[in-house]
């Protein structure tokens, strides 16, 4: 078991530090100066070439590398182009929108898709069986901004029961949850359509192993076959699927997080895109890499967890 | 029995308190103005995004003069002033009294800090051009100061007015990019970046105090967000809204007012007059006779919009209607271009991201050039590429922008900028406007300027943007057009 965990530690260290250089020499390639974004169209040449010197465009390649770098290693992020205030301040901020985002919509996709899943694979090819498969294509197909647009006409605009959008920050947390919900819901319903088929489609191979048949055959009932034996091997392909989809909800957001004003970390990458704050995004960027990988890695030692023949398979 | 008379008694209550909170309804004190930009950073002096003035001008920030609702320039922290009879000398008094959101006072002291850091070496100032001809400023008393200028400057009273010229303190100037320090009737209460901007009333305010308590701006960069934070009552007032395909569906709806007014958005399909056959009159020419300005207003901008032919807003009173002299021939728009020479002309058509003027237009345009035999290579940017490209590289043939600056016709006069008009008539009227006051004279010289544009085709002239704002019914007091770019909060109340 260490040493499966020191290898995956390796091999985390070295994604980190391939995925650095590669988004550092992107945003490098990238057109467009920051500064003349930031001046606009009637500034003077001589202020355009002083501004690229205070927000430190003109050194050395390497250098600038090794500065970002050494930066991050010690929580200093720098300062925003735009917004001149620290990045590090700038992602907290909106951490705490993103993550409890990710987390309210992995939470409530699950909690629909493990039922709904484990349900139609145990009535496999009812009618039960057979709505659930046509709800979750349904559920695939539907883009999730336009089901958000309709949440919002629904229950924002017609019913008023929700506001359209914006966050109103973490003082009142039942506002705040209230706040993320049309989008969580939102997020989730794709999502939990993918759960659940995997869920089925794991479970059903789980249940056709022989293990199953001998469970049954020393005389254990269909729930606790299920329950103590076709569960836990069918876990595996459905925690990949999470991993997957925490990282996709983490970084992906952004669709949502404009349809629903929020301010979270798509939105500033993307915002940091348009307005060239390289210096936001490539610490966002990197951020997010960085949780990729960790949940990755993570999902590993769950593997490891949930399956014993992996701690002894790698090195 | 005793559950319908609990039922009953609810209903009863219910029909109380909807009867009586008419009666208890106070008017709103505060705001919450949609914006589609988010202010980068909070110095209107070192920033020359609009939305910093959209923002923070007349609200937080107060210059010696300053642009109302109307377009005129009417004293702010300075009361008044006296030109000398050469031009040269502005002495300038100053209102007393007045102090920083910080407690510090106001004085000349002040002024002169805030107008020496336009011009210092080093300075950031996106517009210092405008007060390149301030020679020094020199403190009289506390309340007035002496402004001298190396030549005559008939604008210097307008460009005072801009949000780039505000007074700051020494004491808060560095840090007004978090934290803006101003005079004005509103103080910087909190920002959440991405988000929102809050301002209070300042209690201590020297001039007529304002009506609002509070205001928010959210920053909704989406049209469709925006159009739903509108209809659930996230926002009561959007000054610009993004979204003018549904505007119809607000006129018809009792609860709100929608406001078409001006802008100072002169937009155009910008030529590269230095690049062959650009630099052909001819070839200039045929480009304008193949608009039809009236199919890009309809098209793009769902028919908000005024046909301008030539680089003033219609709102001003200078403004000359010179649209006849480019008007939709493409017929002699053909001719032109074989009277030119040309055949099989290609260009390249670079659009910066705005749906509507830009991408929308951009295809109407390409197809009425394609209908006299012009081709265009179409490509689409993002502002960042379209400032480098376009703007500084000059890499381009045609390219459609709105400026939205107001009375910047004398642009067009500048050496390396992107239009490269080199046009030495054109320079020399700039030249003598910039030293005129006499209001007679000026108003001949930017005539003359305005033709001289027409006549030589300088660029493709389409449209004044129009404002379309949408608010609630019962907001008053809002801008109804844009001299400026601003959102103006003195004068807005709520109906009782």
């Amino acid at each position: 078991m260490p040493s499966f965990i020191l290898g995956r530690l390796v091999s985390l260290i070295l994604s980190l530090i391939a995925s650095s250089i590669v988004i550092f020499l992107v945003l490098e390639v990238v057109p467009g100066d920051p500064a003349q974004f930031m001046l606009g169209l009637n500034a003077t040449p001589e202020a355009t070439a002083t501004l690229r010197t205070a927000l430190g465009l003109d050194g050395p390649l390497l250098e600038r590398y090794f500065t970002w770098v050494l930066g991050l290693l010690r929580g200093d992020f720098g300062i925003s182009y735009t917004y001149k205030v620290p990045v590090s301040g700038l992602i907290a901020d909106r951490i705490w929108i993103s993550l409890p985002l990710a987390i309210y919509a992995l939470a409530l996709s699950t909690l629909i898709a493990f039922p709904v899943g484990i349900l139609a694979a145990v009535k496999r090819n009812s009618a039960a069986d057979v709505g659930i498969m046509g709800a979750t294509q349904v559920g695939l197909a539907v883009p999730n901004f336009w089901f958000a647009m309709l949440l919002v006409l629904l229950f924002s605009i017609t019913l008023r029961w929700f506001s359209a959008g914006g966050f109103p920050g973490w003082e009142d947390p039942l506002l705040a949850l209230k706040a993320l919900t049309l989008p969580a819901v939102a997020l989730a319903l794709p999502q939990a359509s993918i759960l659940a088929r995997v869920m089925r489609s794991s479970l059903l191979d789980t249940l056709g192993e022989d293990y199953i048949r001998s469970a049954r055959a020393k005389g254990l009932s269909q729930g606790q076959t299920l329950w103590r034996h076709a569960l836990r091997n069918a876990l595996i392909p459905v925690l990949t699927i999470i991993g997957l989809q925490f990282s996709f909800l983490l970084a992906g957001a952004i669709i949502i997080e404009n349809v629903f004003f929020l301010p979270g970390l798509g939105r500033l990458v993307f915002q940091g895109i348009t307005s060239r704050d390289l210096i936001v995004v490539k610490s966002v960027v990197m951020l997010l890499v960085f949780a990729v990988i960790l949940v990755t890695f993570l999902v590993d030692i769950t593997y490891a967890l949930v399956d014993p023949r992996l701690r002894r398979a790698t090195r | 029995m005793r559950r319908s008379l609990v039922v009953l008694a609810l209903a009863g209550a219910l029909a109380m308190t909807t009867a009586m909170t008419p009666a208890f309804a106070q008017a709103r004190t505060d705001v919450k103005v949609g914006l589609v930009l988010e202010p980068p950073s909070l110095d209107p002096t070192a920033e020359a995004a609009a939305a910093v003035d959209e923002v923070l001008y007349a609200n937080v920030f107060e210059g010696l003069t300053r642009i109302v609702a109307d377009g005129s320039v009417v004293p702010a922290l300075a009361k008044s002033w006296d030109i000398s009879e050469d031009g040269l000398t502005y002495t300038f008094h100053l209102v007393e009294g007045a102090k920083f959101h910080d407690g510090t006072d106001f004085n000349a002291d002040d002024v002169k800090f805030s107008l020496d850091r336009i011009n210092a070496e080093g300075s950031l100032n996106a517009q210092k051009a405008l007060y390149a001809s301030i020679a020094s400023v020199e403190v009289v008393d506390p309340a007035t100061v002496k402004v001298t200028l190396k030549q005559p400057d008939g604008n210097l009273i307008y460009n005072l007015a801009w949000g780039d010229a505000v007074i700051v303190a020494p004491e808060s100037a560095d840090n007004n990019k978090t934290n803006p320090i101003g005079t004005g009737p509103f103080s910087f209460k909190d920002r959440v970046e991405g988000d929102s901007i809050t301002l209070e009333k300042n209690q201590a305010y020297w001039g007529t105090p304002v009506k609002l308590e509070g205001a928010t701006f959210k920053f909704i960069p989406d049209p469709t967000a925006a159009f739903a934070a509108l209809q659930a009552g996230d926002v009561d007032s959007f000054p610009n809204f993004p979204a003018p395909e549904t505007v119809a569906q607000f006129q018809n709806d009792p609860r709100f007012r929608v406001v078409i007014g001006s802008t100072e958005g002169e937009t155009v399909l910008s030529m590269n007059n230095a690049k062959p056959p650009l630099d052909n009159v001819k070839v200039r020419e045929a480009i304008a006779h193949a608009i039809d300005r009236q199919a890009i207003i309809d098209g793009a901008m769902f028919g908000y919009g005024t046909p301008i032919g030539t680089f003033l807003s219609p709102a001003n009173p200078d403004y000359v209607d010179l649209t006849a002299q480019s008007n939709y021939d493409p017929e002699k728009s053909k001719a032109l271009l074989a009277e030119a020479g040309v055949t099989d002309l290609t260009l390249s058509l670079k659009l910066p991201p705005v749906e509507g003027y830009a991408r929308r237009g951009g295809e109407i345009i390409a197809s009425q050039l394609a209908a006299v035999g012009i081709k265009t290579e179409v490509t689409n940017l993002e502002w960042a590429q379209w400032l480098s490209e376009v703007f500084t590289d000059k890499n381009y043939d045609l390219t459609i922008v709105s400026h939205t600056e107001p009375n910047d016709i004398g642009i067009f006069a500048r050496d390396g900028y992107y239009f490269n008009y080199a046009n030495a008539d054109f320079k020399q009227l700039i030249a003598d406007l910039a030293v005129t006051s006499d209001p007679a004279k000026r108003s001949e010289l930017t005539k003359a300027a305005e033709k001289n544009l027409a006549d030589n085709y300088a660029a493709g002239f389409l449209f004044e943007l129009a404002k379309v704002g949408v608010e609630n019914a019962k907001l008053k007091g809002m801008w109804e057009n844009a001299p400026t770019q601003a959102t103006d909060l003195t004068g807005v109340s709520w109906e009782e």
